[in-house]
């Protein structure tokens, strides 16, 4: 389908898991994660007003640069790496087709 | 005792509205909730974030709508145990609930309305393995009296207003040594402080480490060092007495998850006849709950409340007949 990419999402036990994600329903990848029952938390809806969504971006893929409010927000998130994103400001477009993440750890 | 007819746990938009409802049936609230302030995550989280979907107003900011609720809810007087996280609910002779909080405070009610959203705010703690072996033994997550430093040596992490505000207070004349450890060289605290901050660093009188993150913690009985990684300069270790890591808030289930409910994935499992819990006399509402087609929208929450206390007011008064009456009939609303 035009409309489908595939992602790969590495989860915090090192499994790795393919993705069909649509690129015409305005989703991040917070939400396709969620989707997918993958234990990421999302717990403001997508805002960038959480860190509950940090994940490592490990393919090369270029996107868009980190904002203040990302950059604010991954102060409360832990091991941030220069490959650090909230998930939800991964906007699923076309050209990140074989994008590949990897959740971030969490505390309890 | 507090008693109260509907003992709210959350005092969120939907625990707020709740209060309105119930009012109209003449019946009292009081609500709990472990947050200092009413609003839940609309004050928590995003209070200058505007929401479009709240019915007649095309926008309103997440914080304004917690004000409007508020004077909405005022001509009931409910009750308020705020800062405090409920803890146990048991039953007494009558039937009635008892709720006792974190601080022991008790509350009596026949009905709990469970409003609590994603649960309650804890400190989010840094995923370290051997972390929780020295929680209170110099790692704390929460500074609740600052003489507990006094001449002590202090790290604190973080980068927002209270790992700025702390590191400033305990840097005057407090903790005998003060350091600041950040992941980056700006910080999204209040520019008064960030300055203040760069000020001490300058002067020598606060250590400040940017581009690092306290990767490890160690020490005997107590905390005693830790272990820091540098961007650029890699790992080094820092003797400290405390350990403050300042990572802001995040939700958790907590003591809830005890109270016999039935729970899946998180949230609370109801009847969406009246979004009453397994448990008779437990209603859950909002976010908190689950069924068939559950949406997390304040809009649902508002709905659920309303329905859930007329099934509440039948179980406290099981003889009287209950007829809808509208607002634009009975006129301003009060107790």
């Amino acid at each position: 389908m035009d409309d489908m990419i595939k992602v790969f999402v590495i989860d915090r036990d090192e499994k790795r898991h393919a993705l069909d994600a649509p690129t015409d329903m305005n989703m991040n990848m917070m939400e396709l994660c969620k989707s997918y029952e993958l234990p990421v938390e999302g717990t403001c809806g997508g805002m960038a007003m959480c860190a509950s969504c940090h994940m490592y971006v490990q393919s090369s893929h270029d996107i868009s640069e980190r904002s203040e409010d990302e950059e604010d927000m991954l102060d409360e998130a832990f091991f941030v790496e220069d490959n650090s994103r909230l998930g939800c400001q991964i906007k699923l477009t076309s050209d990140l087709d074989g994008l590949e993440v990897k959740l971030a750890p969490i505390g309890e | 005792m507090i008693q109260t007819d509907i003992l709210i746990i959350g005092a969120g938009p939907c625990g707020l509205f709740t209060v309105f409802e119930a009012g109209l049936l003449k019946m009292r609230c009081h609500l709990i909730d472990s947050l200092p302030n009413p609003g839940g995550q609309c004050t928590e989280i995003y209070p200058k974030k505007p929401i479009y979907d709240i019915p007649a107003y095309p926008s309103i900011l997440a914080g304004d709508l917690t004000e409007r609720l508020m004077e909405q809810i005022a001509p009931f007087s409910p009750g308020f145990t705020l800062g405090e996280r409920a803890e146990i609910v048991e039953k007494d002779e009558d039937g009635q609930f008892i709720l006792t909080t974190n601080r022991g405070t008790k509350h009596r009610a026949p009905i709990i309305a469970i409003a609590a959203g994603l649960g309650c705010f804890e400190p989010r703690k840094p995923p370290i393995d051997n972390l929780s072996s020295y929680e209170d033994k110099g790692v704390e997550y929460i500074i609740k009296d600052p003489e507990f430093y006094r001449d002590k040596k202090v790290v604190i992490s973080g980068g927002g207003d209270s790992a700025l505000d702390w590191t400033i207070f305990l840097a005057e004349g407090v903790a005998s040594e003060v350091t600041l450890v950040h992941r980056r060289p700006s910080f999204r605290g209040h520019p008064d402080s960030v300055q203040k901050v760069l000020d001490l660093a300058e002067a020598g009188k606060i250590n400040l480490i940017t581009n690092a993150e306290v990767v490890g913690v160690s020490g005997d009985a107590n905390l005693n060092a830790l272990e820091v990684k540098h961007k650029t300069e890699g790992m080094m270790s820092i003797d400290t007495d405390h350990w403050v890591p300042l990572f802001g808030l995040s939700p958790k289930l907590g003591p809830i998850s005890e109270w016999n409910l039935n729970i899946s994935k998180n949230a609370i499992e109801v009847d969406t006849f009246d979004y009453s819990t397994n448990v008779p006399g437990i209603y859950a509402i909002g976010d908190i709950n689950t069924y068939p087609g559950k949406l997390k929208l304040i809009l649902c929450g508002f709905h659920e409340a309303t329905l859930m206390v007329q099934s509440a007011y039948k179980r406290i008064f099981p003889d009287k007949n209950l007829v809808l009456k509208y607002t634009t009939v009975t006129g301003k609303p009060g107790l």
